[in-house]
């Protein structure tokens, strides 16, 4: 008698980057090769997964034996050999790949309920989905339930838009609903614009099913009988998932004419987006479904009154609607018992940068910073001393390191003039400079401005103009008051979230690290030593053993030294590009 | 009726108004740029920024309906402050030559620059520098002065059905042009330029002509069809500089390409301004004697000669052909071409005459195609 | 190219296009957005050219110039910031020697790309290379990766 096997392996663009798909022919390949023969392979099954969110530990592969499960981590496919001989055939797991305690920590304060089926399921296979329980919230909406109880269910559970804005979906959905009009429109936005966020992708990736599930129940909700899927043409597996599981749903009766038998019509298409971060905003999202320039329009009139050809249009980001069937499923009571009293349910977060684990977690709303820091995300990476974190992108602001006892939720982060936002939370050390960061993510709007309105089109470009100058130590005394003042203004003159969120990294940044600020300005420093103007690049003579790496990887020979010899860099050469403090081993070279 | 307050004023106008239609209503003045009565709302200028109570951030006049018991305040040293802010900041990206702009002295963003005393830049910085300069035969475009309200874009899609040109291209480099920034070849009604408020659109015959100031306006109906647009001329020492349509007229202000930029047949010196006769070469005598008339260059360019004749006697002289051919040849030998360029009781008058005193069918006008 | 447009114009009808998926079907096509095509369209469907340009130069996506055989994206997201993607992106422009504000090299062999975020911040910093997505690149194996490339192109 063979035993029951199952192998995981994740294939999110993570999994894929880090050689996933190698990996999975490498699995097939041995299976056949080592005669797990044919009536094993009716036991024996590759799933690919999506996203399990620890992505930076990818390859990852699950070897589900007998229903035991061990988890390896940076699978290559010289190592599957070794693993089917030893695990699969003489059942002893290769204890040196398994995953190690971070493994098991970073999981162990989330708290699932979007990402619950991601990484277990596979994401091509409908049948995987309804396993699980998939679609049932939709066959019990649609023969028990009212338009009207789902709606409140949906506000009873306190879920809030995920997109940013935190909107009460429910109400949302009751607006569209009370509004009379032939045509309706759902539209799910999957813009996912925000750099440093990718939520939505892994969502996409891992579990679509559960996306396309709660768009049916929205548009049942809010009587749609269209839907839009909005995504970025930059996640290619996201959208080639998209499509399939759209095409098995309208197979399975769940898209198209008379759902489940009932008389309720509801199809969905996919427009892919094309390069515009704006789009993600709602007004301009319409205009590029439209098929024009992505411009925002003003509201009033909302889209839930005038939206898509000027009909009423819901549109909920892909997080909130993938929430939809585990509520539907497990009751309101059930999803508000998590989080705080305003921010209800859970929230994923894109955790990333300078941390030991960086990747996808969900964890309930109102969990305290410091473990999602330092329990999930295992603390900073490399050792270095935290600074900050980032959240809620280009619209968010920072939170520095004495208020890292603040809860996570909605409330808690706008008071200390952050966001929630889309869900990027980005880690940094001791080694990011955060006028650099602020530089950063103004370059970022700046050139994602739609040029419609003027304080967002020429005030960011004043504004980062101004950042340049402090960073290349032109800096003017004033300038700290300057920013403030015209930020002030763009955020209360902007036509659309883009412009009115834009400066919100300055003000953070400035209202935490002010000090850092004065340091470019007055002393002409960068105290963090990021700033290339304010930094020249030293050998420290004492820590030099003359081995030679900084000289080698020096792109301008600026280095000179002989063997063993203290080595010596000449500035007017140095183009500060950092490579020979990365390459020293011995701390020799120093920033001034 | 909706009641609303602005300023404390107690203003009432119709469901769908605007809280700035609802305010020029009342005759509280709010700066605009982008705004037009005629073109789709905006929103894009942020000048017409107003405070309604209740709403936390300011919101533009030009986009907001009205509704019951609003209280809208147009001006405070808030709302000004941000104003000036938009404007600083529109400057900060202009050439600033209202020296030597066509414009200056009609010019919106100049008369706001005035109002709010902009002198001093805090934010100069780089300014958009488009050198390439368009080939068309009319229309001037320094898309440096542009401020993109977008609204030659929308009255050349909107009134004109055209769409010649868009923005393109967005944020700090967004910019208003023709498809692949080619010269502009469109229809030349010059519409972009009678919305433009600033000197980015300009026509190419006006430069240097002479400013605002020194013109004295003209208004009269214009010549070239019957259709009867109001025109104003812009003139300058008796000489025809310009052409310009008030919004308040029959055209609302609308022309076309003859209409607007048609006019240098007026100061022309070989326009004809009394009849002439032809008369035959062998004549020498009377051509000599015409010599030093003004426009006997004209009367011997042409293959045949012409002598100046009174109205009525050049009147007796048709008269009298038409009753000769008709005679030899009988009605339908004679045809009869109105122009477009009459009005309706003219061309009624025209057929009138071809039938009743002529007593032929055979007439036609030239815009029938 | 006219029966490829007819094809588009075929595709266009039947899926409900609209002017970006029009442009995107174009640019699968021809690579960037040829100007006789937008041309073609714009007398066939009757929307004017100007329209396609306003869009065409809106989104990122579009092309208006051919590009290299090779491309290179380099994520420049928040993740891949922090992470150094700039030390690359400034490392590529040297070793692909391209001319001062061009993306494509003079032999049309490699276009270099910014993208701002890919969506894959844990494995930062993150380079595409030919739609390959490498993960946790160091100059280093980025430079041999295309060297690897250029190589091939010499063989050829
Ligand atoms: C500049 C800008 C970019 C945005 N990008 C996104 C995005 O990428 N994804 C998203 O879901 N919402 C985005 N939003 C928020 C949406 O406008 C909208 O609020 C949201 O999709 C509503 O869905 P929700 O209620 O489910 O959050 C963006 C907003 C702005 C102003
Ligand atoms: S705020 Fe920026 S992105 Fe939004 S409408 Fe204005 S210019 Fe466009
Ligand atoms: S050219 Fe004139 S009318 Fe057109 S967008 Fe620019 S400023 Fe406005
Ligand atoms: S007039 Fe209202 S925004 Fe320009």
């Amino acid at each position: 008698m063979k035993n029951d096997l199952l192998i995981k392996i994740c294939m999110g663009t993570g999994g894929l980057a880090a050689g996933g798909s190698e990996v999975m022919d490498a699995f097939k390949k041995q299976l056949r090769v080592k005669g797990i023969k044919a009536d094993i392979s009716k036991h024996c099954s590759i799933h690919r997964v999506g996203c399990r969110g620890l992505c930076a530990k990818d390859v990852l592969v699950d070897i589900i034996l007998n229903n035991v499960k061990t988890t390896y981590q940076f699978i290559k496919p010289y190592m599957v050999e070794r693993i089917i001989e030893e695990h699969v055939i003489n059942g002893n797991p290769v204890e040196e790949w398994a995953v190690t305690e971070d493994y098991h920590q970073f999981h162990n304060k989330q708290i699932k309920v979007v990402l619950s089926d991601c990484g277990n399921i596979d994401p091509e296979d409908i049948e995987s989905y309804l396993n699980v329980g998939g679609y049932d919230a939709l066959k019990q909406v649609i023969s028990t339930m009212s338009p009207k109880d789902t709606i409140e269910i949906i506000k009873k559970s306190g879920l809030r838009g995920r997109g940013g804005a935190g909107f009460p979906t429910g109400v949302k959905w009751e607006i569209c609903f009370k509004e009379t009009s032939s045509q309706k429109y759902i539209i799910c936005n999957a813009d996912e614009g925000d750099p440093g966020a990718f939520m939505d992708r892994s969502v996409i990736e891992g579990n679509p099913h559960a996306v396309i599930e709660g768009m049916i129940i929205g548009a049942y909700s809010t009587g749609a009988d269209k839907g839009y899927v909005y995504i970025r043409a930059e996640y290619p597996l996201a959208v080639e998932r998209l499509k399939k599981a759209l095409n098995q749903a309208r197979q399975n009766k769940f898209l198209g004419k008379n759902i489940l038998g009932k008389k309720f019509d509801f199809d969905i298409k996919i427009k892919l987006g094309a390069g515009a971060f704006v789009c993600g905003e709602e007004t301009a999202l319409i205009a590029s479904i439209e098929g024009q320039r992505g411009m925002p329009r003003a509201k009033p009139p909302f889209p839930v009154y005038k939206g898509l050809w000027e009909k009423p249009t819901v549109i909920n980001n892909v997080e909130t609607l993938a929430n939809v069937p585990y509520i539907i499923r497990n009751g309101a009571e059930w999803y508000s018992s998590f989080g705080t009293e305003k921010s209800k349910g859970t929230k994923v977060f894109a955790l990333t940068g300078k941390i030991k684990n960086s990747g996808l977690i969900e964890v309930p709303m109102g969990i305290p910073l410091r473990e999602i820091i330092y329990d999930i995300g295992g603390g900073i990476e490399n050792n270095m001393a935290f600074k900050a974190v980032q959240t809620g992108g280009p619209s968010g602001g920072c939170i520095p390191a004495d208020l890292l006892d603040i809860k996570v939720d909605y409330e808690s982060l706008a008071q200390v003039g952050s966001i929630v936002g889309s869900g990027g939370m980005v880690v940094l050390d001791e080694n990011d400079c955060m006028v650099n960061i602020a530089k950063f993510f103004l370059q970022f709007t700046q050139s994602e401005s739609c040029g419609k309105c003027i304080p967002c089109r020429i005030g960011t470009k004043r504004l980062l103009e101004i950042l340049e100058r402090i960073t290349c130590g032109k800096g003017r005394e004033g300038d700290i008051e300057l920013l403030e003042d015209l930020a002030n203004d763009v955020k209360a003159t902007s036509l659309c979230g883009l412009g009115q969120t834009a400066p919100n990294p300055i003000l953070s940044t400035i209202r935490y690290f002010r000090d850092e600020y004065e340091a470019h300005i007055t002393k002409k420093k960068c105290p963090a030593g990021v700033c290339k103007d304010l930094l020249s690049y030293v050998v420290i003579a004492e820590f030099c053993k003359g081995c030679g790496a900084c000289k080698r990887v020096c792109p301008s020979s600026a280095i000179s030294g002989e063997k063993k010899a203290v080595h010596k860099i000449d500035p007017d050469l140095c183009v500060k590009c950092g490579a020979c403090f990365e390459a020293c081993k011995f701390k020799a070279i120093g920033k001034g | 009726m909706i009641d609303l307050k602005i300023n404390g004023i107690p203003v009432s106008v119709p469901e769908g108004t605007t809280v700035l239609d609802a305010a020029r209503f009342a005759d509280i003045p709010i700066p605009t740029l982008c705004h037009h009565p005629k073109l789709s709302p905006y929103g894009g200028c942020r000048l017409c920024i107003v405070e309604i109570k209740g709403v936390p951030r300011p919101v533009t006049s030009c986009t907001t309906p009205v509704s019951a018991g609003m209280e809208v305040t147009t001006t405070n040293p808030n709302i000004e402050k941000l104003r000036r802010t938009i404007l600083e900041l529109l400057l900060s990206d202009h050439p600033n030559d209202c020296m030597v702009c066509e414009k200056a002295g009609d010019c919106t963003l100049q008369e706001l620059a005035y109002f709010y005393g902009v002198r001093e830049n805090r934010f100069a910085g780089e300014r958009r520098i488009y050198t390439k300069r368009d080939g068309n035969p009319f229309l001037e475009r320094d898309m440096e002065k542009c401020i993109l309200c977008g609204k030659c874009v929308r009255i050349c899609d909107e009134v004109q059905g055209v769409g010649a040109i868009d923005i393109a291209y967005r944020g700090f480099t967004a910019k208003v042009c023709p498809p692949f920034e080619k010269d502009l070849n469109c229809e030349f009604c010059g519409q972009c330029v009678s919305v433009c408020p600033t000197g980015a659109l300009t026509g190419k015959m006006w430069g240097q002509k002479g400013r605002q100031k020194d013109i004295k306006e003209v208004d009269t109906t214009c010549q070239y069809c019957g259709c009867g647009c109001s025109l104003t001329l812009h003139v300058k020492r008796n000489e025809v500089i310009r052409v310009s349509s008030r919004e308040n007229t029959i055209n609302e202000g609308w022309l076309c390409p003859k209409g607007r930029f048609g006019y240098s047949f007026i100061n022309s010196p070989e326009r004809l301004t009394k009849p002439l006769i032809r008369i035959s070469p062998k004549d020498k005598s009377e051509v000599k004697s015409q010599k030093s008339e003004k426009n006997s260059s004209l009367v011997t360019r042409h293959s045949s000669l012409f002598r100046e004749a009174s109205w009525d006697e050049a009147l007796d002289l048709v008269a009298s052909k038409f009753k000769k051919i008709k005679g030899k040849y009988g009605p339908d030998s004679i045809g009869g071409l109105a122009s477009a360029r009459c009005t309706n009781e003219e061309n009624y008058l025209f057929q009138k005459f071809m039938r009743a005193a002529i007593g032929t069918n055979n007439v036609d006008h030239c815009a029938r195609y | 190219m006219e029966k490829t447009l007819e094809k588009l114009y075929v595709d266009y009808e039947n899926n409900e296009g609209n002017i970006i998926s029009l442009l995107q079907d174009i640019q699968n096509e021809f690579g960037y957005i040829p100007e006789d095509a937008v041309n073609w369209f714009s007398v066939k469907l009757d929307i004017p050219a100007s329209r396609f340009f306003g869009i065409a130069t809106f989104y990122a996506q579009f092309h208006l110039a051919p590009r290299g055989k090779n491309i290179i994206t380099t994520c420049c997201g928040t993740a891949c910031h922090v992470k150094g993607s700039e030390r690359l992106l400034n490392g590529l422009i040297k070793e692909l020697d391209l001319p001062e504000g061009e993306h494509t090299t003079t032999d049309k062999e490699f276009t270099l790309e910014k993208v701002n975020c890919v969506g894959a911040c844990s494995i930062a910093p993150v380079v595409i290379i030919n739609k390959k997505v490498h993960g946790k690149v160091s100059a280093d194996n980025l430079m041999k990766e295309v060297r690897k490339l250029k190589d091939k192109e010499v063989e050829k």
